[in-house]
Parts: structure tokens; sequence; C-alpha cells
């Protein structure tokens, strides 16, 4: 197919080019006509663009921080205290939903049609109601349901559950050793707390999530061909040594790309936060937002904290699928 | 006997599983049984009597069910609201039906949806005008999910056919869109769609609560149907494309109608799992402060008498949603052993 | 290769009494008997869906038969895990579809039923593996991996790991229909060497040249049923049944 050299409208580089132009050309004039409107409408409500907001002080007080913080810090530190708190429910919740959710997994394939049919109807009633129900459910029984602190539940040596939340030893780096929490007054003292709202958010991210990693599990230990687990049986491999040797490290390879996508789905579902009161780092975005008025400059940079770990994930990901690539010529 | 054997004692981790398992039972489900059934509270109007019988009240339920349902609705127009969300199940159920897909289906969606807008918003024909401020539950919901869908699904073909497209610019285009919007959690999408539309527009154009909620759901689920669409597209053969350019057939006509019917086909069952899990996110509304299923469910239970009742509420509710996940997940899972067949695998 | 223990002839390796097998409402067998005796080769043949494959895969215990008994040197094949276990310790099976594990190398292939299973030291299994491997021609391929490897060689590979735990009887469903023509002859050498060493054999195949040059007893089945047994030379020149002259007819007379 020859390639028209006069140009004009059969010449597909003519054609993509002109495609090309005119796409662009359409976004840009939107993007025009939104540009123009906000940059009216924020002038006629007098706020100011740009990012100085950051520096200016906060003035509104945050209930948990992992650093320290004070409503007179800026709102730049708000920000980064609200995104500290985002990392540490996403990455508690990727752990313990990741355990739940292989236990889960492996037994809804198990043998025994008890346990099987129980994970089942765990898995389909967990990701059959919307997450936000399930948080509600839960932070209303902690807040509302459970005694309070004089009356707490003793889970554990160290461990008290109660409607102010959940209590735990504390570690101590330098001395290497527990500190014990233990009643003095009307609440504890020493041990790490678990406000109800941490409490709340975690309990649901993980119940929920472990939901759909059990069936990234099953699908992928499934996806294994038959043909492998007959070979492991031929040769009078046991269940389990069939599972360990052959079955899970081929499963691992479709398991991870998957895997991955539902840990990102556990830190965009974090945001829910906002609904319960934890403040993550939408929550104090919003009301960073609602103080100062900058929303474009505010989503804008939420938006890119979550695109760049979004994208970390995804690079990290596509490293350890070439890492682990089945070999062939 | 021997299905016992081999299902629950087959070695003696099983056994032991078993045991646990059925002890566990006995403990937790009579009890279970006998507050939700048994000693349960069905219809009252005072919510003392729910507190004498001291097993589930159910009867916070039934008494503000029309509230949970229809939400700000005015009391008397409600009528108007239920006939709109059953002529939306009664048309989502009959379109689990594949023989009955064609483009006769397309139309009857688009007048069914022209026609449950009408009689929600009201104005002509005698019905009172109800702004939508004061939509809420079980049509709000449907609305979000079923337009939020449809409305998406053009931007989604475009974004999809835009990412495989050979021009540098298109694809760009097309790919930035879906992996913003596919980084960002739908919250921020939602607030976004609240706070930033009135900056957007001219001055004196607004635009209603609902409106911009709805924009948002589109918005976020093209990204993700887009996804799907890409993947039916890579699905088809090569050898399909080759054939119609063989018959000469320009690429509009290609597209149109031998690849996107293929594609499309192949891409019906996360299309249906992307229903699925907006439904769900509907319920993300309550931070815009839109009066959803879950979120009239949660104000209802801010009323004192009644607050203690809220794992009863919250089991209503998660049962409404599990009614209709698991029904379309099922339909999915059915849809796809169907397709399957179809093209021989 | 491993020599036939030194027993008295006429002691069965295999014996399969009137064995049914259902799947769900289908009848895949309908009462099979058949005798293989130390050292024996039998070739069951037949037209598809006439349950050879399945005949095969239940004397390993891959599939559970209903009716019938199946005896493997002396052990009954049950239910129980035990009799399983055992059996699978002295039969070795060969795949259509080779089923090597492609996570893993194919010494680590060969050694890892002699290291978990039979609690071999790591030193003597990879001693045994290289002998194995030689012995189909391929020592040169130990530290490859299978998808790096031709069909031919591939199938190879899975006949040393199956020798690779020592087994009396070695089971071959279809071994090399899913080779390119080409390679089909390197692995039948290979068996027929293995059959030459006396090896007990039952092999399931299309390729009658093979079967006529190495096969003591030839089997037909047809619709579940063993139609006729007969050595090869009355088998391929004056079968007795129609239904055999008439599916020989339909494979030699192309």
């Amino acid at each position: 197919m020859a390639i028209s050299k006069t140009g004009g409208w059969s010449d597909p580089r003519v054609r993509g080019a002109v495609y090309q132009v005119l796409a662009v050309g359409a976004v840009i004039a939107v993007g025009w006509f939104l540009v123009a409107n906000t940059i009216h409408n924020l002038s006629t409500r007098g706020i100011v663009s740009g990012f100085g907001f950051l520096e200016r002080p906060a003035s509104f007080a945050i209930g948990e921080t992992l650093a320290a913080y004070s409503p007179a810090d800026t709102f730049g530190r708000a920000l980064f205290i609200g995104l500290l708190n985002t990392l540490l429910v996403s990455a508690l919740g990727i752990v313990l939903s990741t355990v739940l959710g292989t236990a889960i997994g492996v037994g809804r394939l198990s043998v025994n049609w008890l346990v099987a049919k129980l994970a089942t109807v765990y898995v389909e009633s967990v990701r059959n109601v919307p997450l936000l129900l399930q948080l509600f459910l839960w932070y209303t029984l902690i807040t509302q349901g459970l005694p309070g602190p004089r009356e707490a539940l003793h889970l554990l040596p160290g461990v008290w559950l109660s409607n102010r939340g959940l209590i735990v030893p504390a570690f101590d780096w330098t001395s290497l050793s527990f500190t014990v929490p233990h009643l003095a007054g009307f609440n504890f003292q020493g041990g790490v707390a678990l406000s109800p709202e941490l409490a709340a958010l975690l309990f649901g991210l993980t119940i929920y999530t472990a939901a759909f990693i059990a069936e990234v599990v099953r699908g992928g230990i499934l996806a294994v061909p038959r043909g492998q687990s007959e070979a492991a049986s031929a040769l009078g491999l046991s269940r389990g040594q069939a599972l360990r040797f052959v079955i899970l490290p081929q499963a691992l390879r479709i398991i991870v790309p998957p895997l991955a996508s539902q840990y990102l789905n556990l830190l965009k579902n974090s945001s829910l936060a906002v609904a319960i009161g934890y403040p993550d780092l939408v929550s104090v975005a919003n009301t960073t937002i609602n103080i100062t008025g900058q929303a474009i400059e505010g989503f804008a940079i939420v938006m890119a904290v979550f695109v760049a770990i979004s994208l970390a994930l995804s690079a990290l990901m596509n490293w350890y699928n070439r890492k682990v690539a089945l070999v062939a010529r | 006997m021997s299905w016992l054997r081999k299902n629950l004692f087959s070695s003696v981790p099983n056994a032991l599983l078993t045991l646990l398992v059925a002890w566990a039972s006995w403990r937790i489900l009579p009890p279970l049984v006998e507050w939700a059934f048994g000693r349960a509270t069905w219809f009252a109007g005072d919510p003392a009597e729910c507190r004498a019988a001291a097993g589930a009240c159910w009867a916070f339920i039934t008494t503000k069910h029309r509230f949970i349902l229809f939400g700000l609705y005015p009391y008397e127009q409600q009528w108007r609201a239920l006939i709109a969300s059953a002529l939306i199940v009664g048309l989502l159920a009959a379109s689990c039906d594949r023989r009955l897909w064609d483009r006769r289906l397309a139309v009857i969606w688009i007048v069914t949806l022209f026609v449950a807008g009408v009689l929600m918003l009201g104005g002509i024909f005698g019905l009172p005008y109800v702004p939508s401020e004061q939509w809420g539950g079980l049509p709000l919901t449907l609305i979000l999910s079923v337009v939020g869908i449809g409305g998406a699904f053009p931007l989604a073909i475009v974004l999809a056919l835009g990412r495989r497209s050979r021009l540098p610019a298109i694809r760009a285009l097309s790919v930035a869109y879906i992996e913003l919007i596919r980084g960002v959690p739908l919250v921020s999408v939602l607030f976004m769609a609240s706070v930033m539309f009135p900056l957007f527009l001219p001055e004196g154009i607004s635009i209603d609560k609902v409106l911009r909620a709805q924009v948002g759901f589109i918005l976020f689920a093209a990204a993700y149907l887009a996804e799907a669409v890409r993947g039916g597209l890579q699905s088809v053969p090569r050898g399909q494309f080759e054939a119609a350019d063989a018959l000469g057939l320009s690429t509009a006509q290609k597209m149109r109608l031998i690849i996107l019917p293929q594609a499309l086909r192949a891409a019906i069952p996360p299309i249906v799992n992307q229903f699925i899990a907006t439904f769900k996110d509907t319920s993300l509304v309550v931070i815009i402060g839109l009066y959803d299923l879950l979120t009239t469910t949660k104000t209802a239970l801010t009323d004192p008498p009644w607050r203690p009742y809220y794992v009863e509420g919250y089991v209503a509710a998660g049962l409404i949603y599990f009614a209709f996940c698991f029904f379309l997940s099922r339909t999915s899972q059915r849809l796809e052993r169907q397709l399957d067949t179809a093209t021989g695998k | 290769m491993p020599a036939p223990p030194a027993s008295t002839h006429g002691d069965a390796a295999i014996s399969i009494e009137s064995v049914d097998k259902r799947f769900g409402a289908f009848q895949a067998l309908h009462g099979v008997t058949l005798r293989v005796d130390r050292g024996e080769k039998v070739v069951v043949c037949g037209p598809s869906g006439s349950g050879k494959s399945t005949l095969i895969r239940c004397i390993n215990g891959l599939e559970s038969h209903q009716s019938g008994r199946i005896i493997v040197n002396g052990t009954e094949l049950t239910s129980d895990l035990k009799s399983v276990e055992q059996i699978r310790r002295q039969v070795g099976m060969v795949f259509q579809s080779f089923n090597l594990f492609p996570h893993l190398t194919v010494l680590e292939n060969l050694t890892l039923a002699p290291i978990r299973v039979q609690k071999v030291a790591k030193a003597e299994a990879q001693e045994r593996a290289m002998h194995y491997l030689a012995r189909v021609k391929i020592p040169e391929q130990a530290h490859k991996y299978p998808g790096q490897l031709s069909g031919g060689q591939q199938q190879r590979v899975a006949i040393a790991r199956a020798l690779c735990l020592r087994p009396e009887v070695m089971l071959f469903d279809e071994p090399t229909s899913a080779l390119d023509p080409e390679m089909i002859q390197e692995v039948l050498d290979v068996m027929a060497e293995l059959a030459r060493d006396g090896m007990t054999m039952v092999c399931v195949t299309h390729e009658m040249g093979f079967a006529r040059s190495i096969a003591d007893t030839m089997v037909f089945m047809d619709q579940g049923r063993i139609i006729e047994t007969a050595s090869p030379e009355q088998f391929f020149t004056w079968p007795k049944e129609e239904r055999t002259r008439a599916f020989l007819s339909r494979i030699i007379g192309k």
C-alpha cells in the first residue's frame, strides 16, 4: 500500500496529524473555558491561588498524630500528619488482611466441607455489602456496644478493648521491654492506644480486603494447571508437600499482580476515614480546603500523593514480575 | 456415612476442625436465632416495647421504613419514588437475560430512565415538583448507579479506543485520564465534583448536588470501564481485524460492525462487576450530604429512642445491598459461562 | 535400569478385576478385567472415549473406581490413603502433557520426589537423577528449565523423573500424542530401551508400529469395555472381533 506522496486526506499521516490537533485543541478549549471561569469565580470570592497557604498556621487540632503537631503548626505540617495516618492504617491493614485473606482463600479450597462452606459464606457476605456500611457498624459497635474502660474486655495479657478503643502493650526500644497498660482513674495509662476511629477503620478495612484477597489467592491456586497437581500426586508427594513445592510457587506468580491492585484498593479505601472521623490525608485536606478555600491546590496535592504511591507500587510490581518470570526460550 | 468420612473427618486435623466448628455453632447459633426471631419485636410504634422484649428490634425497620427507603421525599408523593424504583429494578432483572439483548432494550432503558426521572422530579402532568435535594434512599441509590454506568459507557469506549490509538497525543490524553482517575479514591473525586463544579461554571449557572455527584460517578466509572473494554479489545484475535480490512471495510465500519461487538461481549463480566462496585460506592455520597440508602439508615438511627438498635438497622440495609449485589454477581458468573461456551472456549 | 525382582513368573504385577468407573451418570468403565505379569508390556489402544486413559489413571489412584478390585504388587488399591501412597511408590506415570514443574530446573524436577517422599539424601538423589538423565540421553540439560527444552526433550525428562523413584511398573498415557512428528521417535526409542531392559509397562498409544515391536500383549478397548486381548501377531494379522478390525483398518489403512 503506497503512501500517497501528494499528501491530502487519503494520506494516513495527514489524517493522524489532523485528528491529534483536533483532539488536543478540543481539550485545550474546554480547559481554557473551565480555567477562565474558575479564575473569575475565585477572585470574586477573594481567594488567592498558589501554594502559599501551606505556610500559614492551620489553627485546627488533629485528634491522632504519629508526630508532634499543634494547631499553631502550618497547613503543610497538618497535611503531612494526615499522610502519616493514611500510611499507618494502610500498612497495618495490608499486613493483617493478607494474613487473614490467605488463610480464608486456602480454607475455601479445603477438603473439609464445613471449613470450605464457612469461608465461602464469609467471602460472599463481606464482598456484597458496601465497606462504608461495615465501617459504620464496627464504629457504632465499639462506641456504643462496648463497655467503658473500667469494665473493659480483657482479651489477652496486656490487651484491653473498651469504648475508648483498643490498648496494647507498648514496646520500648531503649530498654527493649514491654510497658503493660494499667487502669488509673477513668482510663488506662501506659501502653499504645488505638482510638475507636482507628480501631474501627483498621478492623473494617482488614475484614473487607481479606475477602477480596481470599478470592485472588483461590484464583491463583486454581489457575495452576491440573496436570501439575496430578504429576505431584503421581510422584507420591502428599497434598501438603504438593502445595508447598509445586502449587504455591507457581500460584504466587499469578497472584501478585491482582494482589497489588487489592493493596492499592485498601489504600484508596482508607480515605473513608473522613466518614468516621479519623484524620487521614483526605480528611485533613478537606478541612484545609474548607478553611482556606484553596480547592484546586488542595485536591492537586491529594491527587499527586495518591498517584505517586500508585506509580511506585506499579513499578515495584513490574520489577517483581520480571524477576520471577518463568524461564522460557 | 462415607460422605461424612471423606469431607469432614478425612484426617486428624480435619476431624479436630470439624469438632471445633460444630461446638462453636452449638454455642452461637441457638442464642442467635432466639435473639433474631424468638424474642424479636416486629411491629411496635414505641421503642419501649423493644426494650421490654430484649430480642431483635425489627420494629425499628418497620416503623421507619418509609424514611429509610425514600429519605426526605414528601410523604404523600412517595408512591412516585416507589414506581420509579420498581421500574428500574424490574428492567435490571430483565436485562440479565441474554436473550433479550438487542437495540430495543437500549431504547427501553433510555425511555425508562427518562420516565423515572420525570416521576421523581415532577413539575408536569399535575405532579408536584420535588427538587433533587429531597431525593433519597433506594431510588437515589438506583439512579446514581444506573445512570453512572450508563453514562460512563460511551466515554469508556472512547477512552479505550484512544488508549490503543497509534497517535501519540490521543494515547497520552487517554492514558493520563485513566491512570489519574484510577489512582485516586472515589471520595476525592466526589469532593472535587461537589466543590469544584460550581467554580468551573460561569457565574449565575448552578447545578444541583445530585447532578454534581452523578457526574462524579460517571467520570470515575468511565476510567475503570475503559480498562474493561480495553481488555475486551485485546481479546479479539488479530485475524478479525485483518479479515475486516481485507473486505474493504472503513475503520469506522470495522469497529462498529466487527470489533466492538466482539470486544464488548468479552468485556461483559468485568462490566457487570464494575456495576456492582458502583452500586456499593453510592454509599459514599454521605460525605457530600446526599441521602442514599445507607445515609437514611444512619440518620434514622440518630433518633434518640431508637439509637440502641443500630445492629438491626445496618443488618437490614446490608441485606438489601447483599440481595442486589449477590444476584448481580451470580448473573455475571452465569453470563461468563454462557459467553465461554458461545465462543467455543 | 532396575532389574525385575527374581520372583516366580505368573506373579501378577497388576491385577484388575471387574472394575466399574462412573463420572456422575456416565459410565466410563464396565467390568474391566486385566492381568499384567511382571516384565510384561501391555499396549492399550482404542478409539477416543473408549476409557483407556481412565483405566490407566485408575491404576495409580488418580481416578477412583466404584466397584471391582485393583491390586498392584500385592497391595489392593482402596480409598484408604495409605494404600494409594504405597502403590504410587511403586508405579511411575508419564503424562501426555509432560507436566514438568516449570519453576524448577530439570535436576530439581528429578530430585524433588526422591528427597521429599523417599527421604533419599540430596547427594544420592542428584547422582540418581544424573544417571537417569544419561539413560534418556540428555544429561547436559540438567540445569536448564523445562521451558527451555523442546517437547521431545521435556517428555524424556518426564520419563527420567518417573524412573528416579525406581518404580516396578511404568504407566504411559499417550506419551507422544502432544509432540511434533520429528520428536516422536526419540521418545519411542527411550521407551523401547526400557522395554528391552525388562520393565513392566502399560502403555496407551496410537503408535502401532512401536506397539507391534515391543508389546507382549495388545488390548483393544471400546466404550469402556475390553473387546479383545491378543498377542501382537494375532492382533494385527488376524483380529477376532469386528470392532477391532474396523479400528485397525481406520488407523493403519490410511
